[in-house]
């Protein structure tokens, strides 16, 4: 990455002088420049841009796939709808509650793993890569596992523990947990957070491991206490990592389908807007209403995403100076 | 490519400054505190990844279990391992076979990997060897998109696909998957290109040496190491793709995740296939992930942490 400073400004290959015959040359070899880069900026101005647009428009029109006779302009009766109906409004809510639940959870056990990770001892690269293996499993085989294998109330390994433990104590009456029915909502963010911690510890780890050593050897020599170190050196370097992990989970986490769609099928209150805008177009065939949640679902992403932004930014400009 | 122990002092010395990567360079001492802490510290360490690798373990071996076995409680762990959930689930008996599906999926996730990466390896050059104007611009353009959740422009993309008969068509989940994972590989390879030493190419520019030589002289040897993670990667996403896949492909074109989900309301006794299908379509992406997990944070990170 040494090099990307000299790219920035790069003056030195034409910096001719500026003769009209020169001047037309150099606009050739800008578009040549360019002309790498149009293909993939067109395919994906086409393929992602002109869609939302679509369903911006779609969102002000009173749209039902089954009347079609009564499709006409609507203003913002989508939208009022979307914040209105209640579960509409459970589903933003429930969106909001799972977001910001699993990127703390997983945020602070992950911090913890780097921590931890981040020392030497004996089968380090094994203990990471069985860490890792959550994050890699196919995201629908991870939500089946949890509601079959793990979570089921009568034949669940959680459950299946519980019995064992209490049979060690001679007792026969284990509690037998049903989180699936009692609690779907935590069922939800415990499979979430098991799959999206080992993220969290990479990208943290990342991060500590790009710590300059000579400070904490300072501080060390010092006297400085672990916990000095760690308060004082560690965290605010890794501040922007945690910023960075926390940020992009959100944007992945508020996209969450598989496991919602998986575990609960949105039931008692687990829905979260993506699956309540796949019900509200595919089953009930509200296409208005599914486009204004799809766009409410677009404007939070932006004030998380505009975040997310700023501190990609900031490290992609440390990348850039080095 | 996997390094599984990436905090090993690198004893390189500074070197040749051309292929410094700008890493802090480590001196030959070990980190902070070689002696204390570090047993406890990896005992810690290891019961916590032994309690997130259960689920994966265990998913391993009920998928040996019988379904009896399967379904006890509590759980029986020394059970006779067999294959009968595979056999199952490869539709000996019920005769649904999942290789359709299998083969959908990789179709759908090598494809577009492949057009993923002859988008944007032009893109990244033109980014990074020799960048366009405003190139950071256009780098966070392409981030933008990245950040739009799918279900912003998935009816549009169900209303085309019904209305010029694209529906259950592989070949649109591609496109699909090919937009999904463009960004991500343009930021991926862009800073792998940017690691290609400036002295070189410009020597080999001096030399008068054409763009293809370049290419695969100096850029390919370089870069080629960024480029297959970066395909690793796009193959992953697409692989584990669901929402799209459920909305636009149904019978013919239907993706291995989307077979799945026909397990999803399974009833009691069939534990160990649920856990055999779990294995089965999780074991490309545990492999590709295994061998780039560095890369894996890289891509997922949009290339900012490296």
């Amino acid at each position: 990455m040494t090099t990307a400073t000299a790219r920035i400004s790069r003056p030195g290959h034409h910096a001719a002088k500026p003769s009209k015959d020169s001047r037309s040359r150099e606009r050739a070899l800008a578009w040549a420049r360019r002309a790498p880069l149009l293909p993939a900026l067109i395919f994906l101005i086409l393929v992602t841009q002109l869609p939302f647009v679509v369903t911006l428009i779609i969102s002000f029109m009173n749209w039902n796939s089954l009347s079609p006779d009564k499709t006409a302009f609507a203003g913002f009766e989508n939208y009022v709808t979307v914040l209105t109906d209640p579960d509409l409004r459970q589903a933003i809510f429930t969106t909001i509650l799972l977001t910001v639940s699993v990127v703390l959870i997983s945020l602070l056990i992950g911090l913890g793993l780097a921590l931890l990770l981040d020392k030497k001892f004996i089968g380090r690269g094994l203990a990471r890569t069985l860490l890792i293996a959550p994050f890699l499993v196919v995201p629908v085989a991870a939500a089946l596992i949890w509601k079959h294998a793990l979570l089921n109330p009568t034949y669940g390994l959680i459950n299946g523990i519980l019995t064992w433990v209490w049979s060690l104590f001679g007792s026969a009456t284990a509690p037998q947990l049903d989180l699936l029915s009692q609690a779907p909502m935590m069922a939800v963010i415990l499979s979430l957070v098991w799959q999206w911690t080992p993220f969290m510890m990479l990208i943290l780890l990342a991060g500590l491991q790009s710590r300059p050593m000579d400070t904490v050897e300072a501080a060390q020599m010092d006297g400085a206490t672990p916990w000095g170190i760690f308060r004082h050196l560690t965290l605010p370097h890794l501040r922007q990592y945690l910023e960075l992990g926390g940020l992009l989970g959100a944007i992945y986490i508020v996209q969450n389908f598989d496991a919602v769609f998986t575990l609960t099928a949105g039931g008692l209150g687990t829905a979260n807007l993506p699956y309540a805008i796949y019900q509200t177009f595919y089953f009930a065939n509200e296409y208005g209403l599914a486009s204004a949640a799809g766009v409410v679902v677009v404007i939070g992403t932006i004030i998380v995403a505009t975040f997310a932004l700023r501190t990609v930014f900031s490290l992609f400009k440390k990348e850039a100076a080095r | 490519m996997s390094t599984l122990t990436p905090a090993a002092p690198q004893n390189t010395p500074p070197g040749p400054t051309a292929l410094n990567t700008g890493r802090t360079p480590r001196r030959g001492k070990t980190r902070m505190d070689p002696t204390r802490n570090n047993t406890a510290a990896g005992i810690a360490a290891w019961l916590l990844a032994l309690l997130f690798a259960v689920p994966v373990l265990w998913m391993i071996l009920t998928s040996f279990h019988s379904e009896t076995d399967a379904a006890t409680n509590p759980p029986s762990i020394a059970a006779n391992l067999t294959l009968d959930a595979y056999r199952e689930f490869f539709g000996e008996t019920s005769g649904v076979s999942p290789w359709p599906s299998l083969i959908n999926s990789a179709t759908a996730s090598i494809l577009s990997t492949v057009l993923v990466l002859l988008l944007a390896f032009p893109a990244a050059y033109a980014l990074s060897i020799r960048p366009v104007k405003k190139w950071t611009d256009v780098m966070f353009f392409f981030l933008s998109t990245k950040m739009m959740p799918v279900v912003a422009a998935i009816l549009p993309l169900y209303l085309f696909a019904r209305t010029v008969g694209a529906l259950d068509n592989i070949w649109f989940l591609i496109l699909m998957y090919t937009s999904m994972n463009l960004p991500i590989a343009v930021w991926m390879m862009r800073s792998f290109l940017a690691e290609v030493p400036e002295e070189m190419l410009e020597a080999a520019q001096i030399d008068g040496a054409n763009l293809l030589l370049i290419l695969r002289k100096i850029i390919a040897p370089v870069a080629m190491p960024g480029i297959a993670a970066t395909a690793l990667i796009c193959f992953i996403f697409s692989w584990n793709e669901l929402l799209l896949a459920r909305v636009l492909t149904g019978v013919v074109a239907g993706t291995a995740p989307v077979f799945l989900t026909g397990f999803v309301s399974g009833q009691g006794l069939f534990l160990a296939q649920v856990c055999a299908a779990a294995v089965v379509i999780s074991l490309p992406v545990l492999f590709a992930g295994f061998a780039a997990q560095d890369k894996l944070v890289q891509g997922l990170s949009l290339g900012a942490v490296k």
